[in-house]
């Protein structure tokens, strides 16, 4: 029996989650107006038909640029949570299987990495290597290593205590192998889960460090960015602040949801 | 003793339109003890709810619960809180739930007392005094100030007694009281639990699935098969002309009878020796300048399996068999001590050596549930002990494989697409049994494979075992805490207590004439159908 709530936090959160995907997706291809085109003419319009979110101190369409910034934000987001993912699972599993000085070496390098708030380490990483999207998705991947080892090395011992890894075993099947055949197939919803609030916290973390500068460079548009250009005339153009905040807490109830109710999903089956 | 102390009339319990107990009547008198035998799920702790007024919100019931003419149905639940505890006292299967882990037991057998009946302190604790020294539990230093976790598990048991005793209430329902101990525990328990109900004249309805317990105990005993008393007559009478044909399979599987052949010839040679095996288990340390003392759960054991011979070995919980199995399984190293299959020598090896040698012995395990990956079909799971093979089959051999032993275990072919979470426990195991079977090993190993199953369920699956082992001249070392069902497998048996075989022989002579005193104290303790002439 699905629960009603469940089920309905899953179904708003997968909408809102597949309409900003999606429309990162489209700006990749058209969005309405340039939006690395200047226009001092048109500058701080507020919200019309023309422009629907305004345009910005320099005439930029601030519609245009949330829907590139959504692909920035989408960007590092995914692709750091690809980094944690492949990184963390293979070691959670590594320190789940081996045990004794391995797991304690993978697991005291989780709490160093956990030691650091994200900022400061993307600050580090970026003061050695620069700004940019990449460092920016390096450091916030790096954040995401220890979630995904803690996660995958709980579920996976879980599995171990069960008699199926003790069957295959039997079966002359080494840790590693049981670890890919048996135990990661039974971790995938698990690890659906934590990808999902990772992603929302990548898009608060992404959101932070472009608004400090740390994350993509101008011209590329970023929420975080926008929303730090905004501050200085928020008393002149309110709405440039608005737009990209309910962009990236709209995205990120969005992910939450979503996330709540695979977790809900997952449960009511097993 | 003609006075009906209780009496339940047409009760019925269903959840959301499905009954789950179908017009149940009985009666108990004072002083009798009615057992109630049914498989899991047939209804019998949903009664023993009901009489206590304790069902789930979610259950509709009706019918009448009568306690000396006083309809206990309708009843509020605030007067139901006066006669529960004080009339009606309850037993469940798990004693360390039952009881608070933060008081110390005196404390709450004493409060159970303060709850309904307006004395004092002291007054209360003399009585908690008093019903634990019925229960058992008297002549211990302190035993009133002890917390649960200091006590065995017999020991919450007789606290959990004495507190559903202590007000002396007039029936006591126990719903699978020994369920969770083992053999000598149970026996002790069983005979305080008779003692008690003699003694104050107590009516008694003891729940469990094991008819042999109630045959021990029991004046009448009720059938209940889906939810339905199927048959209710005194004891005796039940064991000797059961009339109804549920009633009948039940005894019979209670029975174990399962007519086997003479085991191996004289001169098989052994496929499977172990030797000195010692198997010792780190502990904590406790103090700084002592190592701590290794706890040695195995203790230079020797055993054999000769080809074509099914050997038991016996042992209560934390006896060490599980371990010794977990060496001879090459799952763990032994300190000392060597294990050789079919004349080759287990320690040492390599990986390529180890898999070679782990083809000749394959094991089944408890659980029907934990031991299948859910994600796995039947075919895939059964398959994987093909690993061991140097070159394994192609995907058509070993369907045809497949198949085949899922025949020989009583399933069917196209089972072999199917997800283990599809079948029942008794047909899990026999895909349990199925992967053990596949790569034609010469010994299996038993890990307490059927301890899991209802009375019907087992009897099959030994058939099962035992045809097996006639046809494909397969050695099983069956690892068991159940005397009962290693002597109705068993040509040869080994017990073991505290890490070390104790007493071998041949499983009839063992039976007959037991040698070693913990053998004897096991075999009278474990519960009986009595033979019937």
């Amino acid at each position: 029996m699905k629960m009603p709530s469940g089920n309905s936090s899953l179904v708003a959160g997968a909408c809102i989650t597949a309409a900003f995907i999606g429309v990162a997706v489209i700006a990749q291809f058209w969005t309405p107006y340039d939006a690395r085109g200047i226009s001092i003419v048109d500058k701080l319009q507020g919200p019309s038909v023309r422009h629907w979110f305004g345009t910005d101190q320099l005439g930029r369409d601030v519609l245009s640029m949330i829907m590139l910034g959504a692909q920035t934000s989408v960007g590092v987001a995914l692709l750091s949570v690809i980094i944690g993912m492949f990184v963390g699972v293979p070691l959670g599993l590594l320190a789940a299987a081996k045990r004794g000085a391995i797991e304690e070496w993978v697991m005291r390098g989780n709490d160093l990495i956990f030691a650091f708030p994200a900022l400061l380490l993307a600050i580090l990483i970026t003061a050695v290597f620069g700004p940019g999207a990449v460092n920016a998705i390096i450091a916030i991947g790096i954040f995401n290593i220890p979630v995904f080892a803690r996660v995958a090395r709980g579920g996976a011992l879980r599995q171990w205590t069960l008699d199926y890894t003790l069957a295959a075993r039997v079966a002359g099947k080494g840790p590693l192998r049981i670890s890919s055949e048996h135990i990661l197939p039974n971790l995938i919803a698990l690890l659906v889960v934590q990808g999902t609030i990772q992603f929302s916290l990548g898009v608060i973390a992404e959101a932070g460090l472009s608004y400090v500068g740390l994350s993509a460079q101008p011209p590329t548009p970023s929420w975080g960015r926008m929303l730090n250009e905004a501050q200085t005339l928020t008393a002149l153009a309110p709405y440039l602040a608005l737009f990209p905040g309910l962009a990236v807490l709209l995205f990120v109830l969005g992910l939450n949801l979503l996330g709540e109710g695979l977790r809900r999903r997952a449960q009511s089956a097993s | 003793m003609s006075d009906k102390l209780l009496e339940v009339v047409a009760l019925s319990v269903s959840f959301g339109g499905r009954r789950v107990v179908k017009e149940a009547s009985f009666t108990v008198n004072a002083g009798e003890i009615l057992g109630v035998v049914g498989a899991s799920g047939s209804g019998k702790s949903m009664t023993a709810l009901k009489i206590m007024g304790l069902l789930p919100p979610a259950a509709a019931s009706s019918g009448a619960v009568r306690l000396n003419g006083e309809n206990l149905s309708g009843m509020p639940e605030s007067q139901m809180q006066t006669v529960r505890g004080r009339k009606i006292g309850m037993v469940f299967q798990d004693p360390m739930s039952a009881l608070n882990p933060l008081i110390r037991i005196g404390g709450q057998v004493a409060e159970t007392v303060r709850l309904h009946r307006k004395v004092s302190e002291a007054e209360a604790r003399a009585a908690a005094r008093e019903a634990l020294d019925s229960a058992g539990l008297q002549g211990e230093q302190g035993a009133l100030d002890r917390y649960p976790y200091e006590l065995s598990g017999g020991q919450r048991q007789r606290v959990a007694i004495a507190m559903a005793t202590v007000l002396s209430p007039q029936l006591l329902i126990a719903d699978e009281p020994t369920t969770a101990l083992d053999v000598v525990t149970q026996a002790q328990v069983l005979s305080l639990l008779q003692n008690l109900v003699r003694a104050h004249n107590m009516g008694l309805i003891l729940i469990t699935h094991d008819l042999a317990v109630v045959a021990r105990l029991a004046d009448r005993v009720a059938v209940m098969h889906q939810g339905e008393i199927v048959e209710q007559a005194a004891t005796t009478e039940l064991l000797r002309h059961p009339r109804n044909p549920y009633t009948a399979a039940l005894l019979a599987a209670a029975r174990l009878d399962l007519r086997r052949t003479g085991g191996p010839p004289d001169e098989a040679a052994a496929v499977l020796e172990v030797r000195g095996i010692v198997r010792e288990y780190p502990r904590k340390r406790t103090s700084l300048w002592r190592a701590p003392v290794p706890l040695r759960a195995v203790d230079e054991v020797t055993l054999s399996v000769r080809a074509g011979e099914t050997v038991g070995l016996v042992g209560e919980s934390g006896s060490g068999k599980s371990s010794l199995l977990r060496v001879i399984l090459a799952l763990e190293r032994p300190q000392s001590g060597r294990v050789s299959l079919l004349g080759e020598s287990f320690s040492n090896s390599r990986a390529a050596s180890l898999n070679r040698q782990r083809r000749a012995i394959q094991v089944v395990f408890q659980d029907p549930f934990g031991s299948f990956d859910p994600r796995w079909t039947v075919e895939e799971l059964i398959g994987e002990p093909f690993y061991l093979l140097g070159s394994p089959p192609t995907a058509a051999e070993r369907r045809l494989k497949v198949a085949a032993v899922l025949e020989q275990v009583g399933l069917s072919a196209a089972d072999a697409r199917r997800l283990p979470r599809e079948f029942s426990g008794g047909e899990r195991q026999r895909i349990a049994i199925a992967r053990a079977l596949i790569t034609e090993p010469a010994v299996i190993a038993f890990d307490e494979a059927v301890s899991a199953l209802d009375v019907l369920i087992r009897e099959q699956i030994l058939k099962l075992l035992a045809d097996l082992a006639q046809r494909l001249k397969v050695s099983y070392l069956f690892v068991s805490h159940d005397l009962h069902v290693v002597r109705a497998i068993a040509d040869r048996i080994y017990v073991m207590k505290a890490g070390r075989i104790v007493e071998e022989g041949i499983t009839e002579a063992v039976f007959a004439e037991p040698q070693n005193p913990y053998t004897r104290a096991l075999l009278a303790a474990t519960p009986k159908l009595p033979v019937l002439s």
